[in-house]
């Protein structure tokens, strides 16, 4: 008798999880096999499936010694590191500055999260304005301070310091909103004993919160990372990983290489290297923060 | 006892001055928010000649050309194309992820574990790598469904309905578009669910079953209605992540089924470029966020800390 309702209860799991099973095998698992597939083949834009040619590991060798991989990732890196430290540094400030509840911040709140809910789409066009060499407003500004109109999209240097701008401004609110939730959680009797106890701001904020908040550091960052490495679309629009290859990050390579360059086959042996640095990251996320943990039925 | 006297006045005085600071603090975030998004808006209503001239920034004479324009630019359809993708995806992933989350949270069965932390892994898919294959499984799915038609001498002969434009319907990108927005919510939504069906009390739902009700029955009747404000978080991130797509889109979609995202860039690479009606599809793309924002920006941040604070 048991055992059959056990049995029963199983069955209807797996029906209840049937139509996400279906959902994730057309829509994630069938395309990624593929991928992983094609990165062995060779196969140009327009031919069909059945024209692809193997050609072993061939892609693999001439991914290892591609300069332009090799940029792509180092702009990523480059570009990851100075978001994340900028991003990381003003949002820190940010929620300690304003950690202490006060009326009207749940419309600053609101306000904050602005730029993280407008299409990224959205965002790299208004900035591509904004930064625009003859009409924008940023050399609106600086002319009116005296200091001389910039090509900002237009020279490889400024235009990095461009989309890391953009990025500052798109993703900082983020960092802040869950920095300030993570310090506003904090245990108070642990911050009312070492206030008891004589420490003053410097030592409470180092001391005592700031190793407090370190797992939602590193996660937060982390899920930063990812994104950096998933997005492409405010950098799609903006600079279009120009101009050279100045700001081209690994996911527009991806895509240039695919429909651009028209090389299917070995866009997607890119494509499958960036997969394996995501699962290393996802899977330390999920070591870090494991959300399934709370009720150890997992 | 004089010296406490004098740290309560004095950790007055700073209460006052950081109070002032905090609030000084935030209006310049504020501004620096929300700026850029005025000076869209503002843009979207000034004429390429104003938009051009240095000395009208703020002042200018409002036109709704740029909207009229823009209209007339086939937005409506792309308008129309978006709201279908979104909405479709959006109430696909909420029953499919609500479903999946009950089973996660609620029964026990083989597998459970690996199939939850596979839907963790599952959520760092970058569109960039699903797009390649995308592309060229639908366009295969194409040719697959026209051979199949010609193979098949009842279908090839049947003129009403014609079988070869049924095809090219269910090879619509907008179909594609709204299954692979749905697999990209579905990680998301499943594990934002588990966390609200768990402060559901199971004896609810035994009480249930020891009323004669099915499990299907419990579903439907107890938990989907006790779900639903773990459902609008849910629903607000899932339809901002399909409204907003744009890679997976510009792949997809060809002239008559593209999404707001891909329609406005066409606007780009004209000659000379319109930043007026850029500026005004812009404008109506931000919208739906927007408001969505402002009524339910609580729900919102509770989405958006969950994963990093709870965890």
């Amino acid at each position: 008798m048991h055992s059959s309702l056990r049995i029963r209860q199983i069955r209807i799991a797996y029906l209840f999880l049937l139509p996400a099973i279906i959902v994730f095998v057309l829509g994630l698992i069938v395309p990624l096999i593929n991928t992983l597939e094609l990165s062995f083949n060779e196969l140009s834009m327009g031919s069909p499936w059945d024209e692809r040619e193997f050609i072993n590991l061939e892609n693999y060798q001439r991914m290892f010694s591609d300069p332009g991989v090799q940029t792509s990732v180092g702009v990523t890196l480059r570009f990851a590191a100075f978001v994340l430290i900028a991003e990381l540094v003003i949002g820190l400030a940010l929620a300690l500055l304003l950690e202490k509840p006060i009326r009207g911040a749940a419309i600053f709140r609101t306000i904050f999260i602005l730029p993280l809910m407008v299409s990224p789409v959205a965002v790299g066009l208004i900035w591509r304005y904004l930064l625009d060499g003859r009409i924008g407003l940023v050399n609106f500004y600086l002319n009116q301070i005296g200091i001389p109109s910039q090509t900002w999209l237009g020279e490889p240097g400024l235009a990095f310091f461009s989309i890391v701008i953009t990025d500052i401004w798109q993703w900082t609110p983020f960092i802040f909103i869950i920095l300030l939730a993570g310090l506003q959680a904090l245990p108070s009797e642990v911050l009312e004993a070492s206030r008891i106890d004589g420490a003053n701001w410097w030592q409470m904020t180092f001391l005592i919160k700031l190793p407090m908040l370190r797992s939602i550091l590193l996660v937060t960052v982390l899920m930063r990372l990812i994104d950096v490495f998933r997005a492409l679309e405010v950098i799609f629009i903006l600079t279009f990983g120009g101009p050279g290859r100045s700001t081209q990050v690994l996911s527009l390579h991806i895509y240039k290489t695919a429909f651009t360059s028209q090389a299917l086959g070995y866009a997607s042996t890119i494509a499958v290297m960036l997969m394996f640095i995501m699962l290393i990251l996802s899977m330390v996320l999920m070591v870090i923060s494991n959300p399934f943990k709370e009720k150890s039925d997992f | 006892m004089a010296a406490m006297t004098k740290r309560v006045d004095l950790s007055g005085m700073r209460t006052d001055r950081s109070t002032f600071l905090q609030y000084l603090a935030l209006f310049v975030l504020a501004f620096i928010s929300l700026a850029p998004i005025i000076v869209m808006i503002m843009t979207s209503f000034k004429t390429q000649v104003d938009i051009m001239s240095s000395d009208s920034m703020w002042i200018f004479q409002p036109t709704m050309d740029n909207y009229s324009h823009v209209f007339e630019a086939k937005f409506g359809l792309f308008l129309q194309n978006s709201i279908v993708v979104a909405l479709s995806s959006t109430v696909l992933s909420l029953l499919v992820s609500g479903m999946a989350a009950y089973a996660l949270a609620r029964l026990e069965f083989p597998g459970k574990s690996p199939f939850a932390y596979f839907t963790l892994i599952i959520r760092m898919v970058p569109p960039a790598v699903l797009a390649i294959p995308i592309f060229i499984l639908w366009l295969n799915w194409e040719l697959f469904l026209f051979d199949l038609i010609d193979a098949t001498p009842f279908l090839y002969e049947l003129e009403n309905p014609d079988p070869y434009l049924f095809a090219e319907g269910l090879v619509d990108g907008r179909i594609g578009l709204i299954l692979f927005y749905t697999a990209l919510n579905l990680p998301f939504a499943i594990w934002l669910l588990i966390g609200f069906l768990r402060q559901i009390p199971a004896e609810i739902e035994e009480a249930a079953i020891v009323d004669g009700a099915s499990q299907w029955q419990v579903f439907t009747r107890v938990i989907f209605p006790l779900m639903r404000p773990g459902m609008a978080v849910a629903a607000i991130f899932t339809f901002r992540i399909s409204w907003n797509e744009f890679l997976l889109a510009l792949v997809l979609t060809d002239r008559n089924t593209r999404t707001l995202p891909v329609g406005i860039t066409l606007f780009l690479t004209e000659q000379g470029v319109q930043w007026g009606r850029i500026m005004a599809m812009g404008t109506l793309i931000v919208i739906p966020p927007l408001l969505l924002t402002f009524v339910a920006a609580r729900q919102i941040i509770a989405g958006m800390t969950a994963g990093a604070v709870k965890g």
